[in-house]
């Protein structure tokens, strides 16, 4: 074992430093780094996507980003199953966004977000397998002078029947990479898989279960200190000044520095050195206009949104003021859903080395492309002069997809430390503070019945944040957010409202808060899903009528929709009584493509109610590694149920109250309910599969409270909003 | 300067007394040991401390005596093999990001260790750490599988 004593790291010469550092970016270069021209020398690249060595290994270049939802695994299948190459041969290296920068983008988005890691590159990644496929071929062809369609491929064997001839893909490699690309690249019936479709094991298991994986946390190299940062807590608040004279002559500590104005971070050799001299650090902060901010705040704000004259609209269908006024009867509820914090099991953290003429960083991120702009703006050099080498995130579910915010500072704090790797680490409770949260609404729904309890007219409010005001304005649409309306779109291939409703309104009154709002697993589908599923079956009660009879009726223009959650009826047994002391919720949603239902199955005993069994269904189109999709609803489910149960972020004096887990609970072993998964694509289109289950898990439990209670919990979560406790 | 067995190897650790033995180990290259929270809620700094599963963040290096032994994920699988979670884990896929499973494995291990055929209630009090990524099916599977797969060979 290598023992790394703080000693060896203490006070050591600038010249000391260089000469380390340069000696572990040489290796770099040769390792991580690697500039595509060099690592094409030993083993050729047939295309962008496939690299075979000689002894046949196969290379599959993965760029979307691996962040434990199994895309890696799943596009590897994709490509390989064009490729015909041998699975058990099949390893995977990501490209960087600097090498994707320098080739024109060959690798197409890294973004990762949105459940789209297949979805969106199924089709040119089962192209860059097929044309290595036809190129290799066509290099044993050549070889032998016959036709490349007279040669048959199996396993990465390449046969010619009439001459008995036989090679294999290492041997052809690198004639086959000196070929022209094929032009028109015929795809394979997706019923003809043998490696796609199937339930593989997962490329990336082995590693995660010894230790040796190694996550952004975990990178190292020679000379390397440590930053830890506190930034101003108060939102809209910042750096006035600060007095680290307390630490001046502590072990260890290398320097102290402001950060973009926003925080003080000190830099040690180790990061417990830096985290405990930062707690001794006298800073004050000009506090900003939202000093004095609290939830009570935000939720008057939201509260006026729901009758406000001026809102934007998603959907809209007939006349619903007129549908309502001309009804039997009328239905309104007034649900509110709050901030989420996403925290991912590794806090933010990323390595810096700023040269004055380089600047590399290691990182997880989950759009590697956007972390780069991030260290090109922050460290004032040219692209061609960055990289950003990516490593295994410790959780994303959308934190780390748009704001680099933690690569942003510790690309400040490098420059500050040129030529020395300086990792930044994010503590639990910085991470806590400055999230990019779940944004907060409200919704107010009225619908109007007829005598017979059909709906004749719905009006959905949503009042409170846009994630785009936040994160990206230039892209809403005169002012309106889309993406409010996830899963309730009149049409479309993301999210379509199934519902048929003659007089329809759902309309969102922008109201936002001061907190940075940003995408959280399932986004906006979350609350959307809760609203409307609990506000259905609110209906269905009002009409008499069962919730599954109910929404089928509503259903019957929405094929997809109705035969996700007639699966789930039918393997609940839902026509039958369910056991003893079980009370069952059903809801259905559609997101992301793909088409989902659950039934939860709860009791209710003492005041507790625990979450039996989930069943659920979901239809994304295609299936390329079942097993990793039941994954998914396990663990979308675990995401879900989590915040419907505890998460809560809460405001007070402008700052966010919840700073660690033991105040901002989550979801544990003994929570987590049975899940029965039924995966049913259809073959007819693409959907995600990272996301959309997590929207049904929570209304669906909520439908079975109010089965149990005969009360209605409306706003979330239950542990603070009701008499129930969690089992 | 604390004399420690860590991982089968005795070795002298200097660092400040107060430093957490999580980030002591982590310094120490050993870094399969996770930070997650620093205030012993999500497990995933689990390590056995004379075989008992502890939460390494909140423990101090100074609480430690001489002579103590710790083992971490690197070291669970006895002579370079791999433990029948570990094992277990790789069958049924269990990591989806795989950054608490570390910590996972070494309370699942502690617990099989008193309750080789541990019950679902047993599995619940256990096992409190956190899995973001929401792996608790699979890792409950994961125990009773090891648990077969010990039984088998025992």
């Amino acid at each position: 074992m290598t023992k790394m004593s703080q000693s060896t790291l203490a006070n050591p010469s600038r010249r000391g430093f260089l000469a380390q550092t340069s000696l572990v970016m040489g290796a770099f270069s040769l390792g991580f780094h690697i500039p595509t021209a060099e690592a094409a020398a030993p083993s050729p690249e047939v295309n962008a996507w496939v690299v075979i060595k000689p002894d046949d290994s196969v290379i599959i270049r993965i760029a979307r980003q691996e962040m434990g939802q199994g895309t890696l695994t799943g596009l590897a299948q994709l490509v390989a199953e064009e490729l015909e190459c041998d699975w058990a041969k099949v390893t995977t290296e990501q490209p960087t966004p600097g090498q994707n920068a320098a080739r024109g983008r060959v690798w197409g988005n890294y973004a990762t977000g949105g459940s789209r890691g297949i979805r969106d590159s199924h089709l040119y990644v089962r192209k860059g397998g097929a044309s290595a496929r036809m190129m290799l071929v066509a290099a044993a062809a050549k070889t032998w002078n016959v036709p490349a369609s007279d040669c048959v491929v199996e396993k990465g064997v390449i046969t010619h029947k009439a001459s008995n001839r036989r090679t294999t893909y290492g041997q052809v490699a690198e004639l086959a990479a000196t070929m022209e690309p094929p032009k028109d690249i015929a795809l394979k019936d997706p019923k003809t898989w043998t490696i796609a479709g199937k339930p593989l094991p997962r490329l990336d298991t082995v590693a995660k279960v010894d230790g040796s994986q190694i996550y952004s946390m975990d990178f190292t190299m020679p000379g390397m200190l440590h930053a830890a940062i506190t930034n101003c807590p108060i939102f809209g608040g910042s750096l006035k000044s600060f007095d680290a004279s307390k630490i001046a002559n502590k072990p260890g500590i290398k320097k102290v520095v402001a950060v973009d104005g926003m925080g003080v971070a000190v830099i040690a050799d180790t990061w417990w050195q830096a985290k405990s001299a930062l707690e001794q650090v006298t800073i004050v902060w000009n506090e900003g206009p939202h000093a004095k901010l609290s939830s009570a705040d935000i939720a008057a704000t939201l509260k006026e949104g729901l009758t406000a004259k001026e809102a934007f609209v998603g959907n809209q269908a007939g006349d619903v003021k007129a549908g309502l006024a001309q009804a039997a009867k009328t239905v309104e509820a007034t649900y509110s859903f709050p901030y989420q914090h996403h925290a991912t099991m590794e806090p933010m953290n990323a390595t810096a080395l700023f040269t004055g003429t380089r600047c590399d960083v290691w990182t997880s991120s989950q759009n590697s492309e956007a972390a780069l702009e991030t260290v090109v703006e922050a460290s004032g050099l040219p692209v061609g002069q960055c990289d950003v080498t990516r490593l295994l995130l410790g959780g994303g579910f959308g934190r780390r997809a748009v704001s680099h915010d933690y690569v942003r500072q510790s690309v400040l704090i490098a420059k500050q430390m040129p030529n020395v790797p300086v990792k930044l680490i994010w503590s639990r409770e910085e991470d806590m503070l400055h999230g990019h949260y779940h944004p907060i609404t409200q919704c107010k729904l009225t619908a109007g019945l007829d005598a017979q309890g059909n709906v004749t007219a719905f009006h959905m409010r949503i009042s409170g944040q846009s994630i785009l005001s936040s994160i990206n304005p230039s892209r809403l649409q005169n002012g309106r957010d889309p993406s409010t309306f996830q899963g309730l779109n009149p049409d479309g291939t993301e999210g379509v409202f199934g519902y048929a409703i003659p007089n329809l309104l759902i309309d969102h009154a922008m109201r936002n808060p001061p907190l940075p709002a940003g995408y959280w697993r399932g986004v906006n589908n979350n609350q959307n899903a809760l609203y409307l599923e609990s506000f259905i079956d609110e209906l269905a009660a009002a009409a008499g009528q069962d919730p599954l009879a109910f929404r089928q009726k509503l259903l019957r223009n929405s094929p997809k929709h109705l035969a996700v959650l007639n699966a789930v009826a039918e393997k609940v047994g839902w026509d039958k009584p369910a056991p003893k002391g079980i009370f069952r919720g059903l809801s259905q949603h559609m997101g992301y493509g793909s088409y989902v239902a659950a039934c939860a199955e709860v009791s209710i005993v003492d005041q507790k109610v625990k979450v039996h069994r989930i069943v659920a269904a979901t239809n994304p189109g295609h299936a390329v590694n079942p097993q990793q999709i039941e994954a998914q609803i396990d663990g979308s489910f675990a995401y879900g149920l989590s915040a419907l149960l505890y998460g809560e972020i809460t405001i007070k004096d402008g700052m966010v109250e919840q700073q660690n887990f033991d105040t901002y609970e989550l979801l544990r072993m003994a929570q987590m309910p049975k899940v029965e998964s039924i995966v049913m694509p259809s073959g007819d289109f693409w959907g995600g599969v990272g996301e959309p289950t997590i929207f049904v898990a929570a209304p669906a439990v909520l439908n079975a409270i109010a089965a149990a209670t005969g009360k209605r919990i409306r706003n979330m979560p239950i542990q603070s909003n009701s008499d129930l406790k969690i089992a | 300067m604390a004399q420690l067995v860590i991982n089968g190897i005795k070795q002298t650790v200097s660092a400040d007394p107060d430093t957490p033995i999580l980030w002591v180990l982590r310094d120490l290259g050993l870094t399969g040991t996770k930070y997650g929270c620093g205030v012993a809620q999500c497990g995933a700094c689990t390590v056995h401390i004379d075989g008992e599963a502890v939460r390494s963040c909140s423990l101090p290096i100074s609480a430690l005596q001489d002579g103590q032994s710790i083992t971490t994920i690197e070291a669970l699988g006895a002579g370079g093999k791999l433990h029948a979670l570990q094992k277990a884990w790789i069958e049924l896929d269990v990591p989806q990001c795989g950054y608490c499973q570390s910590g996972q494995l070494m309370a699942a291990a502690a617990l099989l260790t008193k309750s080789p055929n541990p019950s679902d209630a047993e599995i619940d009090e256990a096992m409190t750490n956190i899995c973001r990524c929401g792996t608790y099916n699979r890792i409950r599977a994961g125990i009773k599988h090891a648990a077969a797969l010990l039984t088998k060979k025992a």
